[in-house]
């Protein structure tokens, strides 16, 4: 197989990928909440006649079609990249992957731009309770659209639902069911669509609070804070909530991401959970990445054991013990995962060989091998490390999802927080008199678009080294094209991007000023 | 059960259905390759704009799902073309990019950049995007410069990656013949959409001048591949041979490709002579019923019947066939059933298109209170 990998080639094209989808993260989210506020407030207007609402939901909805614009520019890209730049991937799993994203395509994408024509250009062409459907399929068509690429997007960190068919070199689905109802995916629709649930309502409130900050459309400002108070203060627990459980569901498929978030590299029983921490250089290595020690740290005792076990007493593996084996906990060492992968890799080559030659006898023999439970679970399941030369490489970056994770819990409770004193001075009446609280509400938009961020960069870069976790590592996805040639369009991508996100936002914060027609 | 190659056949047609579908609803871009030669005054500028503007995210969608199911029933073709051919699909995404955000962008205030460049990038959208679309497919026919090994992982040989393929006039003459193609589309649809009698002059005269270019490179082209040398895959041995009158072959040897090709020339044809000479505001639901067929009948040629559908011309052994680029048996039929909504999903959108088109354009509503661009 391919020995020379071109690690320039391999950086430049993670970094258009990072760069790709975190541009395209900045729009969904508030696509996915927006959708929804949307379809309250219209509902409110059909359901009282009453036309502050209509004003009102016509307002949000102008920001709305700036923001999904830009949305749909950027998603395209990450859709033909899979194939562009990471070629050998889509071939090895476009069988399983490439299903998710069809569906996507006819099932969702359709629905939800179908129906944002009748939104927007609907109003005094189609009937009230007509648009009003329109503007709920909208809703549901771009969570939908949430959900297939989320599917697609689990599978990498836990794969399942598939056998390897040697004749084909690839991993082909054996149960869609299967790949649908991956507790991971479950885990990560539910997580995702409801951050951005958060992100749109403290978006809403931010705005609102600006308006009531200026006197202007005070009473446009308060309707909106009510409902995205409401939306964002139940999303906001849930978010908390499936993020819990996305936690648990991921201390058992994906250890190494987990001990990574927690920099916990020596093992444990009664592990407590780090709130807040600092990490510094401990002078240790393992192989050649560093060890932190966790500084200022505030813990809450036997809680990470109770989240990953369900009991105080419960032991989390470490780093350590992840790379380098604990046969008393039943923890296989890297080294050993990489022979294995090896072997599993020298019969599929061995295979490929008896084929090319036509030697019947050989083939047979090695074919049944793939059918053997003791070779698939044993060996074939490490076949993606023999890619790699050193035990270590396995490990992630430790400060980076440490970092990120906790800034990103931090600011969900944050939220939660938010919302409770939104809702509650709404009922007072007091917003107004608490200056100090509206200006926190306008700081806040930002601040939950970093939360968003966050928590993908804790998920992918996490997960580094692997694209499917287990499978194949990122170097051997890469197409093969020149560095020179990715690194030209990152830098395209980086440029237009950025120059849009420059008219976007411009354009909004002109709107907002502009305010509601009237 | 039902059999892999009657599965990889339905997905071929699937793909061509979604084509076809695809290359009708480029009226959008071809409508925008008009934006700075047809109007005549702002006001008719925007009503051209409003009334693409109300149809660009289908066609969007439908380049976004045709990805999506290739990706899916034939990840090897995936792999290979987008891998390999970098370039050129690369072209094609920054020119539909820019489009997605100008319509919304472009008559807002604080913009930035200002409505013109915003025009410029549908103008560019509307040139590029079918072109290098009937660019990229034309290799369907011509081949390209690629190789496989033993784990299918794909060499492009030209360091040009893709862009070698603009040097090849057949690929041109396709490219052009699109291009031209949906232009009159474009046409078509403002004649149908915008009630307006003096741009309704410049549409039929500028209809005229569109429809020859592509009368002309169309009918190059397919007797360029008909008469020239297809890529025959033997069915037995997957051995790859250039054969002269391959794609004659398979024209003559399926009647249903050969009823496609003839009905939708005909259709084209017709709505051609409609437009041009009645000044029908119907012409464009013949052009497009001509259209869909023609295209579909042009990826059968490429797809069925011993055929390789993604030809290398440097090594005919490495050549896509269906059979060869396509997902697992259970992945197609799961994909079959999933692909049971489509009709649905057509219905839907015929129904929100016309409650939304029942009224035609006029100058009196681009200068109401609605959504405009
Ligand atoms: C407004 C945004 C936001 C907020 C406030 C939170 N999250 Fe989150 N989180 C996301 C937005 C997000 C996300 C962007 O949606 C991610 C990235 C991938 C995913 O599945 O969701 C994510 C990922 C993510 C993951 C990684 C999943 C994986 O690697 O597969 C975990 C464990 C959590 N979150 C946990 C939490 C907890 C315990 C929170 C406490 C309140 C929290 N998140 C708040
Ligand atoms: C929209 C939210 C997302 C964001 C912000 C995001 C972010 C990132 C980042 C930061 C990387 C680079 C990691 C590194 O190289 O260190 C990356 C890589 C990647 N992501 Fe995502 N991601 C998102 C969603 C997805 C989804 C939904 C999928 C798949 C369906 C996906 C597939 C990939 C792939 C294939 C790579 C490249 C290979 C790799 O580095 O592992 N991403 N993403
Ligand atoms: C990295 C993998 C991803 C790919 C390949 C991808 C692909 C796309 C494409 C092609 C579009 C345009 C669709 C159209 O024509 O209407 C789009 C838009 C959209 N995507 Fe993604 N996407 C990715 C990540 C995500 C994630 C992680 C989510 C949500 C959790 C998401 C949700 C959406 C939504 C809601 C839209 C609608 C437009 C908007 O953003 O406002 N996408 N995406």
């Amino acid at each position: 197989m391919i020995e020379n990998f071109d690690l320039s080639l391999v950086d430049w094209s993670r970094a258009q990928f990072a760069l790709t989808a975190m541009y395209h993260w900045l729009f969904v989210p508030l696509t996915l909440g927006l959708s929804f506020i949307l379809a309250f407030m219209e509902t409110i207007y059909v359901r009282t006649g009453d036309e502050k609402w209509k004003r009102i939901t016509k307002f949000w909805m102008t920001l709305f079609g700036i923001n999904f614009a830009i949305g749909v520019a950027t998603g395209i890209i990450l859709e033909f990249e899979f194939g562009t730049n990471w070629s050998n991937y889509s071939w090895f799993v476009g069988d399983i992957f490439g299903a998710p994203l069809a569906v996507e395509g006819i099932m969702a994408f359709f629905l939800e731009s179908t129906f944002v024509a009748v939104m927007f250009f609907g109003w005094n062409k189609v009937s009230k309770k007509f648009h009003l459907a329109s503007t709920w399929l909208v809703a549901i068509g771009a969570n939908l659209s949430a959900l297939w690429i989320l599917v697609a997007n689990a599978w990498m960190e836990n794969p399942v639902g598939m056998v390897f068919n040697p004749d084909t070199a690839r991993n082909e689905m054996n149960s869609f069911a299967e790949v649908v109802l991956n507790p991971v995916a479950v885990d990560k629709f539910l997580h995702t669509v409801t951050s951005g649930f958060v992100l749109a309502s403290v978006f809403v409130v931010g705005i609102s609070a600006w308006f009531l900050i200026r006197k202007r459309e005070e009473e446009l400002a308060r309707k909106s804070i009510l409902i995205a108070g409401i939306f964002g203060l139940v999303s906001s627990l849930a978010v908390a909530l499936t993020g819990d459980t996305s936690a648990r569901t991921l201390a058992q498929v994906q250890p190494v991401k987990f001990a990574a978030m927690e920099a916990l590299y020596e093992g444990k029983t009664d592990a407590g959970l780090t709130v807040i921490g600092a990490l510094a250089d401990s002078g240790d290595r393992i192989g050649e990445k560093k060890v932190h020690d966790v500084k200022l740290k505030i813990e809450i005792p036997k809680l990470l054991s109770i989240m990953t076990t369900g009991k105080g007493s419960g032991y989390v593996p470490g780093l350590k013990d992840l790379v380098n084996g604990n046969p008393e906990r039943g923890i296989l060492s890297v080294s050993e995962m990489m022979e294995r992968g090896t072997y599993a890799r020298q019969v599929l080559t061995d295979y490929k060989m008896a084929k090319e030659l036509g030697d019947k006898e050989s083939m047979a023999e090695l074919a049944a091998k793939f059918e053997d439970k003791d070779f698939i679970d044993n060996y074939f399941k490490y076949f993606g490390y023999s890619y790699f030369e050193h035990p270590w490489q396995v490990i992630p970056s430790v400060p980076v999802t440490f970092y990120a994770f906790r800034v990103m819990v931090g600011l969900g409770f944050f939220f939660i927080l938010l919302f409770a004193l939104a809702l509650w001075f709404h009922k007072r009446k007091t917003l107004e008199k608490n200056q100090w609280f509206l200006w926190l509400a306008l700081i806040s938009i930002p601040l939950a678009y970093l939360a968003s961020e966050l928590g993908w960069i804790v998920t992918e870069m996490g997960r580094q080294p692997w694209i499917i976790q287990n499978l194949m590592p990122v170097h051997v996805a890469v197409s093969n094209i020149s560095a020179g040639a990715v690194q030209t369009t990152f830098w395209l991508f980086a440029v237009l991007f950025t120059a849009l996100l420059i008219a976007e936002i411009s354009i909004m914060v002109r709107q907002i000023k502009t305010g509601p027609k009237h | 059960m039902i059999s892999h190659a009657f599965l990889q056949s339905y997905w071929w047609l699937l793909i061509s259905l979604l084509a076809g579908l695809l290359v009708f609803l480029m009226f959008v871009q071809g409508g925008q390759s008009f934006i700075f030669s047809l109007p005549r005054n702002d006001m008719q500028r925007k009503m051209i704009v409003n009334a693409l503007g109300r149809k660009w995210e289908f066609t969007f969608t439908t380049l976004v799902t045709f990805g999506g199911a290739f990706f899916a029933s034939f990840p090897l073709f995936y792999a290979t073309s987008f891998g390999g051919a970098y370039w050129v699909w690369m072209a094609i995404l920054f020119s539909f990019i820019i489009q997605a955000v100008a319509y919304e962008y472009r008559s807002k205030p604080a913009n930035v950049y200002g409505t013109s460049l915003f025009d410029t990038f549908l103008f560019i959208n509307g040139l590029l995007g079918p072109f290098l679309i009937g660019v990229a497919v034309a290799t369907f026919f011509t081949g390209s410069d690629f190789t496989l090994d033993l784990f299918n992982r794909v060499t492009w040989g030209s360091g040009w990656h893709g862009l070698e393929a603009l040097i090849n006039p057949v690929n041109l003459l396709l490219g052009l013949a699109v291009l031209f193609l949906v232009r009159v589309l474009g046409l078509m649809y403002l004649e149908n959409t915008i009630d307006d009698p003096a741009l309704a002059e410049s549409i039929r005269k500028a209809l005229a001048r569109n429809a020859v270019p592509f009368l002309v490179f169309f009918l190059a082209f397919v007797a360029f591949i008909l008469l020239g040398k297809g890529y025959r895959a033997d069915a037995v041995t997957g051995e790859v041979t250039l054969v002269r009158y391959h794609y004659l072959h398979n024209l003559a040897g399926n009647p249903v490709t050969l009823i496609l090709f003839v009905g939708g020339v005909v259709l084209v044809l017709l709505s051609l002579w409609l437009g041009i000479f009645r000044g029908s505001r119907k012409a464009i639901w013949y052009a497009g019923s001509g259209t869909v067929p023609v295209v579909m009948a042009l990826f059968f040629l490429a797809g069925y019947g011993e055929t390789s559908f993604y030809p290398s011309s440097a090594d005919l052994n490495s050549s896509l066939t269906l059979a060869k680029a396509s997902s697992s048996q259970f992945t197609l039929k799961t994909m079959m059933y999933v692909s049971f909504i489509i009709p649905f999903v057509i219905a839907y959108i015929w129904y929100a298109w016309s409650s939304i088109n029942k009224k035609r354009i006029t100058s009196e509503e681009m200068d109401g209170e609605g959504h405009m661009y």
